[in-house]
């Protein structure tokens, strides 16, 4: 797992150190992602360790002492709270960029580390230690929010025939100090897109983070791009793509985490992207992908925790409940889309046989009234156009993301449940190797009982570091799931306000539309 | 759908008036009211409580109720068709039969799939299958009543014999539906009028009043037609949008109940205008515009029967004539030429005084009636766009506050 962090410091040598706060420190060192939100961690410890030092904690910079403290904190606690002048250097100009950040967190941070102190201790009790955490984690959520904004636009054909494809301008506007420059835009395609998921995945989903999942591919709506058929279909494909990417990305780097990771700079910055490999749908790595994901879908149904953490369990099942009413709606949702193109297409024809109907119609004052009829239903029927967009881009879209991200969240469930198989199966592999051992005593071969002693230190320390393993993610996992929550919330609340008042504005123009022919149906007559 | 059972006493109180609503000028005097005072839905059948009230002196009574079904509606309209004397008149169309095959149909799938639906989802779409069936139950009375109306304000036809029975016999006519063989001579009868039709409408007229008269009924027919299906169709596309919003609306309510996060606060809340919009502008677009088009497409065919009745007259006029000629050209069988001639006058010109009449008062009926209507369905869209409006609005200020 530390591997694939590469800017992260080496883990401590002295792994298991007995103590707690070391062990803290590690466990963020291998993670490297929590950065931001994980600042409160190491924050408690060395946060003590920096006052029992002497520097001061002015709140103005304390972030910045906070920051320092991320990366040294592993030297602090290593060389027991003494700071190693290099190791600062090293870090101190990278603690100064996140500290220039959110000057308006450092002083929620200051309450809630202290708090934190004390809820440090991570072994025995957990349940007790979570209530804590939780407090801690949602007060956290606070600072997700960073100066920085991405678009995705200027959808183009690229090339010709069966080899074309669309590139998509990727804009970046931001004030964060990690990107070379304030505003930059680079051109990238639907595959460059799931190559940067397939590698936020590797890297990330095994500890537990929600990756934010990418729009589907779709062969027919690609093809006919490709042919070059130039209608509405096209088109709307097109710029309905366009727009998950970018809601896409917007997940991404609202994530703390994944934006810190160096792959999604790169793809944000670098002008030209390896092609990503493994992403077309008919390679051997997509046939090998389906593959573990069929074989995944068999195991995961299987396993249950018997996890005294009742918390996870009900928010799982929050999930599943969720998602298959999202997907309800979902459905009901496109059949609304498709009634009212439906609607669209019927009300224009009507329109026309009512001008038809006032044009054969003898009296001048009913028949100058049918017509103007007519033109309202016309109206009408733009009406009805614009209000099936809204649905679908509003609404439709909107609950197709959430069943994805949905899904997401259930991976980073399974991968818990995972990590928790993994620890249990260690355990009843020490377990059986610690009766080979009694075997081995009693039948008294003293070769091989040391070679069993090894291997029971190994799986003793195996078993240590998955049970370490599955807290840690547990953790993440907690801490992902109520930010998803709160981005979740955020999210439906603003698509609902505007496609309420695109309802709204629909009826607005109704009230015209019907107050200018009401006149007219007066006159007759 | 407590909504629309709300606001049933709205367009039903208009819908107790539809009749009067969609032919405006009937002059109903005291000395002949009839209306359907009650009707009731059986399995197949439906059974309306025709009631009259008359200072007439040929009813042995002021105030009397009888009870009719939709056959003997048929047969006193057929009688009429079949009179020669009503030839010069334009015999108001013939109330459609009642048809309540789809509604049942709906609410027969309702219950099959009651397993698969919540029991909320269950209530409403029940309550929204009767409200549907209670429309069109409504609507098929107004279309009976209307009917009647026209005849009793019809300076002529109020006083045919056929129509006291009817009001005022209050055992059952026995009347029995046209049985197969009747309904294939129906068939044949209409192939041959219609081409006769065309044959007749060929002649060339010589009144301008009627020969413009034909050349707009022709035109006007045909286009009502095209609207009616069209407008149909249209309603249709909205109803299931309608239908689909109400789906959405209750799915979103029961996202809202599950628990009380904030995201289920706002399901529950854009749950309530969804429900509202959609369907009321459904219902109301259907009632005024598609039955006022329904309506008079009858209307106009029944205008067209009338100049049909007198082109025939006018065709038999001429051919009397061409044939008195002959006669008298050969002296042969003159006073039978004559005489036949002169039926043949005298009919035509009593169905064309008439006629013209009657042409000039469907005009202004149409007009009456469309001017209401339609000055009617604006009113009506105004007001629901502006509740809409209110609701969404206060809404959306609820979404915004809140935060």
């Amino acid at each position: 797992m530390a591997a694939s962090s590469p800017r992260n410091p080496p883990p401590l040598p002295g792994a298991d150190n007995q103590d707690p706060l070391s062990e803290m420190a590690d466990e963020d060192s291998d993670e490297g992602e929590d950065i931001f939100v994980g600042n409160s961690n190491p924050v408690a410890e060395s946060f003590q360790t920096d006052t029992a030092n002497g520097e001061e904690p002015a709140d103005l910079f304390s972030e910045e002492e906070i920051s320092t403290t991320v990366n040294s904190s592993i030297t602090t606690t290593k060389s027991n709270g003494v700071h190693s002048d290099n190791e600062n250097d090293l870090f101190a100009e990278a603690s100064v960029e996140l500290s220039m950040e959110n000057p308006s967190t450092i002083a929620r941070e200051n309450p809630t580390t202290t708090a934190k102190t004390s809820g440090a201790e991570f072994t025995p009790s957990r349940t007790q230690t979570q209530p804590k955490s939780i407090e801690q984690l949602e007060e956290d959520k606070d600072e997700d929010s960073f100066d920085m904004d991405v678009a995705v636009t200027n959808p183009e054909k690229i090339g010709d025939g069966m080899n074309a494809y669309i590139a998509y301008k990727v804009s970046t506007r931001t004030t964060l100090p990690m990107f070379k420059n304030r505003t930059f835009s680079v051109w990238r395609r639907f595959s460059d897109f799931l190559g940067l998921y397939e590698k936020l995945s590797v890297k990330h989903s095994l500890n537990g983070c929600i990756i934010p999942p990418p729009p589907e591919k779709s062969i027919v709506g690609m093809t006919k791009v490709k042919v070059g058929k130039e209608d509405s279909s096209s088109a709307d494909f097109v710029e309905t793509r366009r727009a998950a990417l970018e809601r896409y990305l917007q997940r991404v780097v609202c994530h703390p985490s994944l934006l810190q990771d160096p792959d999604v700079r790169e793809f944000l910055e670098r002008d030209e992207l390896p092609r990503a490999v493994g992403t077309h749908t008919l390679s051997g790595a997509g046939f090998l992908k389906m593959i573990n994901r069929a074989s995944d879908a068999v195991s995961k149904m299987t396993v249950k925790i018997s996890d005294s953490d009742a918390w996870f369990d009900n928010k799982l099942q929050e999930v599943e409940s969720e998602e298959l009413q999202l997907r309800k709606l979902h459905a009901v949702v496109e059949s609304l889309v498709n009634h009212r193109k439906e609607l669209c297409g019927n009300t224009a024809v009507f329109a026309k046989s009512m001008a038809m109907l006032g044009n054969s119609e003898d009296n001048t004052a009913l028949s100058r009234a049918l017509s103007q009829l007519a033109e309202v239903e016309d109206k009408m029927e733009t009406l009805h156009q614009e209000q099936a967009a809204s649905d679908f881009f509003i609404l439709a879209e909107l609950l197709a993301d959430y069943i994805r991200l949905l899904g997401a969240v259930r991976g980073c469930f399974e991968q818990r449940m995972k990590t928790w198989q993994r620890w249990q199966e260690a355990q009843s592999t020490l377990q059986k190797k610690r009766e080979v051992e009694a075997k081995l005593l009693w039948a008294n071969k003293p070769d091989k009982l040391q070679q069993a002693k090894e291997e029971i230190t190994e799986w003793e320390g195996k078993v240590t570091q998955y049970e370490r393993d599955f807290d840690r993610i547990s953790v993440t996992v907690r801490k992902e799931f109520l930010r998803f929550e709160k981005e979740k919330s955020k999210d439906f609340k603003s698509q609902i306000v505007k496609y309420l008042e695109s309802l709204l504005q629909s009826q607005q123009r109704l009230v015209k539309f019907w107050e200018a022919f009401l006149p007219e149906a007066k006159a007759i007559g | 759908m407590q909504e629309g059972l709300d606001d049933g006493p709205d367009f039903l109180s208009e819908e107790d008036r539809g009749p009067r609503a969609v032919n405006v000028d009937l002059q109903t005097d005291a000395t002949l009211q009839v209306d359907i005072s009650d009707a009731l839905s059986e399995r197949d059948k439906v059974k309306f409580t025709v009631h009259t009230k008359s200072t007439l002196p040929n009813f042995k009574q002021n105030e009397f109720s009888v009870v009719r079904q939709h056959e003997e509606f048929i047969w006193l309209h057929d009688s009429f068709v079949e009179n020669e004397e009503y030839a010069g008149y334009i015999i108001p169309p013939a109330p459609p039969r009642p048809d309540f095959d789809a509604s049942r149909e709906k609410l027969q799938k309702l219950g099959e799939g009651e397993g698969s639906m919540t029991k909320e989802e269950f209530t409403k779409m029940k309550q929204e299958l009767e409200a549907e069936y209670l429309a069109i139950f409504k609507k098929t009375v107004a279309m009976h009543e209307v009917f009647l109306c026209r005849v009793a304000a019809h300076p002529v036809l109020r006083k045919d014999m056929n129509f006291h029975v009817f009001l005022e016999y209050n055992q059952d006519l026995s009347v029995r539906g046209k049985n197969k063989r009747e309904k294939m001579e129906d068939f044949f009868k209409n192939v041959v009028k219609s081409a006769d039709g065309v044959l007749v409408a060929g002649v060339k007229d010589v009144d301008d009043f009627f020969e413009h008269e034909k050349t707009f009924l022709l035109e006007y027919h045909n286009r009502v037609k095209d609207a009616s299906s069209k407008s149909d169709r249209m309603i249709r596309s909205h109803k299931s949008a309608a239908d689909d919003i109400n789906r959405i609306a209750s799915t979103l309510y029961t996202l809202g109940t599950q628990d009380s996060t904030d995201v289920c606060k706002y399901f529950l809340l854009v749950s309530l205008p969804l429900q509202k919009i959609e369907a009321r502008v459904a219902a109301d677009e259907d009632l005024k515009l598609a039955d006022l088009l329904k309506y008079y497409l009858r209307e106009s065919q029944a205008a067209k029967d009338l100049l049909y009745r007198r082109g025939r007259a006018l065709v038999d006029y001429e051919n009397a004539n061409k044939a008195l000629d002959k006669a008298r050209a050969k002296n042969k069988d003159v006073l039978q030429a004559e005489t036949s001639q002169q039926v043949c006058c005298q009919k035509f010109e009593k169905i064309s005084e008439s006629a013209k009449q009657e042409l000039i008062d469907f005009k202004t009926r149409r007009v009456a009636a469309f001017r209401k209507n339609l000055v009617e369905l604006a009113e009506l869209e105004l007001k629901h766009a502006k509740g809409n409006l209110q609701l969404l609005q206060s809404c959306v200020g609820v979404l915004k506050g809140d935060t």
